[in-house]
């Protein structure tokens, strides 16, 4: 589904991501991994296509195609799907509405009629209730004023609106209460399907216990230094990074 | 008479019974007074220079139709070319309890005597062209509103047009105003009004803006509030290429509520002013000023907020807030909300912002399958909403989202933002 080769990534000439391999088919999950300021962050906006970066080298092929050539709306349009860290507030938007607009804009560019009132209404209800989102909230402005843990299930909201073939989720978890993170994990576990994947960013092995990931990968100083099992969440999350990092000195 | 003011000199003085004492204090003015420069504070960021270099002309003129000069269908609309009363297009039957008169068929016209310096106040009396008398008799509920209607026609034509609005107590009432041109460049709409609100009385302005691009407007709409009255008016700016506005409210009695609303959407090289001045005299009042702006290209836009207090007015709710919505690196806001207070048992805030839209929101947007330009029309709609949200009328708020796609492109469906 994704292929990402030796990609090199900077910000204000400043190198972040050094080298980054990773390829993730339909039906996986994976999980990626790493200490704060590592790259994690920055490797889910430049696969949904924030501008601030200069990519120096490496690419990526979504679904065959080269995604870094491609508009960030047309990523969003081909199924990528990024669930994110800080979400903004737009006041004055209301959710509903701008997802109508999004699945729209997704539908055309599929060649698809767009949908009817009834049937959006109807997915609304449906896709609400299984992140337990509030219909008032759901039809706010966008996370106007919404709790940390409100704007995470607003996210799994859209993402299941959406129907995404690749979903990004980026810290979904941080910050979440128990309830909530069973709420969101159950959401994501209940999209997944033999036809699409999801890349789970974490800090914490507890997101691992609901969302089984069939690969953990450990992202260190802007590359991929370890890939594993499930089982190695557990091992970082006993161990800490800095035995990653001797490992690395070793070799 | 004063060689800065050649612009006039091809016209005619009033032919209408405006009362003496006035005439001869406008006169006074024009003779003794030049244009504004930018050295003139309350015209520091809004060059009336150009006007100044037209050698105007008010020629009679007529238009065949209103179909695409009009805010609303109305069985009750009048029509001004030119300052002049158009009767063939205008309706010559009210709703009970509103009474119409064209100013050129009264006996006498009365109107305040001072002009305190300013030239287009004393320019419009004194060579006024016509205008309307609007009584809304005592204890009238008027659910329909009364459309008033301006056109400025051809080239290098000045209309000196003027309404006068007695709302008398207990009554309530809506004008809305439409100002558009047809075929017209170079030409100056110089408009005034005398509003009274009585006691008890709503009374609501609904104003749209919408010359073409080349053509001036100033205008002046000075409203005295009697005891427990409201006051609002809604103005929205489409078009035009210089436009001034000055609000002047007097609140002269308790218990009063006065609301400006306005937004202005400006794109090329429009200019659009707005001075308001709010005089709370009495105790117990309150205010609301909301001006919100979306600025394309190289439109350019001021804001001068002014709310007195003064010394004996407690109990003062006084807000003020203009925001203004930068499209273009080109575009550019002066804003300077001022409040006066010398009352020391009052409430008032006033706020003015200036930026572009939100890149996080754009972009979060995108990811989610919008395109650019559906993002930014979304942002920019819900911004603007809030203004047009205070709009009581919904045919008036119809023909704003009409001519908002027609002049942006924006496909706004107004029930996404209420
Ligand atoms: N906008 C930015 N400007 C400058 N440096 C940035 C910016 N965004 C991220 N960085 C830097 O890039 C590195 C990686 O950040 P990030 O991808 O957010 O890490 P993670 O998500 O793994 O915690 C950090 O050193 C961070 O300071
Ligand atoms: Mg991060």
């Amino acid at each position: 589904m994704i292929t990402i080769k030796n990609l090199h990534a900077n910000i204000e000439d400043k190198a972040i991501l050094k080298g980054l391999n990773l390829e993730v088919k339909a039906g996986e999950v994976h999980a990626i991994m790493g200490p704060n300021g590592a790259g994690k962050s920055t490797l889910a906006s430049i696969l949904a296509g924030k501008e601030d970066y200069e990519i120096t080298e490496g690419s990526v092929s979504f679904d065959g195609e080269d995604l870094l050539e491609m508009e960030t709306e047309d990523r969003a349009r081909e199924g990528l799907f990024l669930a994110f860290q800080y979400p903004v507030e737009i006041p004055g938007v209301s959710n509903i509405n701008f997802l109508r607009t999004a699945i729209n804009e997704k539908r055309e560019h599929l060649g698809e009629d767009p949908i009817s009132a009834k049937d959006f209404m109807a997915l609304v209800r449906e896709k609400s209730k299984l992140v337990e989102l509030d219909a008032k909230l759901a039809s706010r402005s966008v996370n106007e004023g919404f709790s940390g843990g409100e704007k995470k299930r607003n996210e799994i909201f859209q993402m299941a609106m959406l129907e995404p073939k690749l979903a990004i989720l980026d810290e979904t978890d941080s910050g979440l209460d128990i309830d909530a993170l069973r709420i969101v994990a159950n959401g994501v576990n209940t999209l997944k399907s033999d036809n699409n994947a999801t890349i789970v960013i974490t800090h914490y092995q507890r997101l691992l216990d609901y969302i089984v990931p069939d690969f953990v990968h450990v992202l260190y100083d802007g590359r991929i230094v370890k890939s594993g099992p499930k089982e190695l969440a557990l091992e970082l999350e006993e161990k800490g990074y800095d035995w990653i990092k001797e490992e690395l000195v070793e070799a | 008479m004063n060689n800065n003011l050649k612009f006039i000199t091809g016209l005619t003085p009033t032919k209408l019974s405006v009362n003496t004492a006035a005439q001869k204090n406008a006169s006074h003015v024009l003779d003794t007074t030049e244009l504004p420069t930018t050295r003139t504070e309350a015209w520091k960021y809004t060059r009336v220079a150009k006007i100044g270099k037209i050698d105007f002309k008010n020629e009679a003129s007529t238009v065949t139709s209103i179909d695409d000069k009009k805010v609303i269908d109305s069985p009750h609309t009048l029509v001004f070319v030119n300052g002049r009363f158009s009767k063939e297009l205008s309706a010559d039957t009210f709703p009970a309890g509103v009474s119409v008169k064209p100013l050129s068929t009264l006996d006498g016209i009365s109107t305040q005597e001072e002009f305190e310096g300013d030239i287009f106040g004393a320019l419009n009396l004194a060579y006024l062209n016509d205008g309307l008398h609007i009584t809304i008799e005592k204890k009238a509920v008027v659910e329909e509103p009364i459309q008033v209607i301006h056109i400025l026609k051809g080239e290098a034509q000045l209309s000196n047009f003027k309404v006068q609005i007695d709302a008398e107590d207990f009554s309530k009432a809506t004008v809305v105003q439409g100002f558009f041109s047809d075929d017209a460049s170079n030409s100056f709409v110089n408009y005034t009004s005398d509003i009274q609100v009585g006691v008890n009385t709503h009374f609501t302005i609904e104003k749209i803006q919408d010359e073409e691009a080349g053509n001036f407007h100033i205008g002046t709409d000075s409203v005295s509030q009697g005891k427990d009255s409201t006051f609002t008016i809604n103005t929205i700016t489409l078009n035009g290429s210089l436009v001034r506005n000055n609000l002047n409210i007097d609140v002269i009695g308790e218990n009063c509520t006065t609301n400006l609303n306005c937004g202005y959407l400006l794109k090329e090289k429009q200019h659009v002013d707005n001075h308001t001045v709010v005089d709370h005299r009495v105790p117990n009042c309150n205010s609301n000023e909301l001006y919100k702006g979306v600025m394309d290209e190289n439109s350019t836009a001021v804001f001068n907020g002014k709310v007195f207090v003064r010394q004996d007015a407690q109990k003062i709710n006084a807000f003020q807030s203009n925001r203004n919505v930068l499209l273009s690196d080109n575009a550019t806001v002066n804003s300077k909300p001022e409040l006066e207070i010398y009352a020391d048992d009052v409430k008032c805030s006033h706020g003015s912002t200036t930026g572009q839209l939100d890149d996080d929101a754009i972009y979060y947007l995108r990811a989610r399958g919008l395109s650019k330009s559906a993002a930014v029309q979304l942002l920019v709609s819900a911004f603007i909403a809030e203004v047009i949200a205070e709009v009581g009328n919904e045919d008036v708020k119809t023909y704003i989202y009409k001519r908002l796609n027609e002049r942006f492109g924006w496909d706004i469906n107004p029930e996404d933002f209420g």
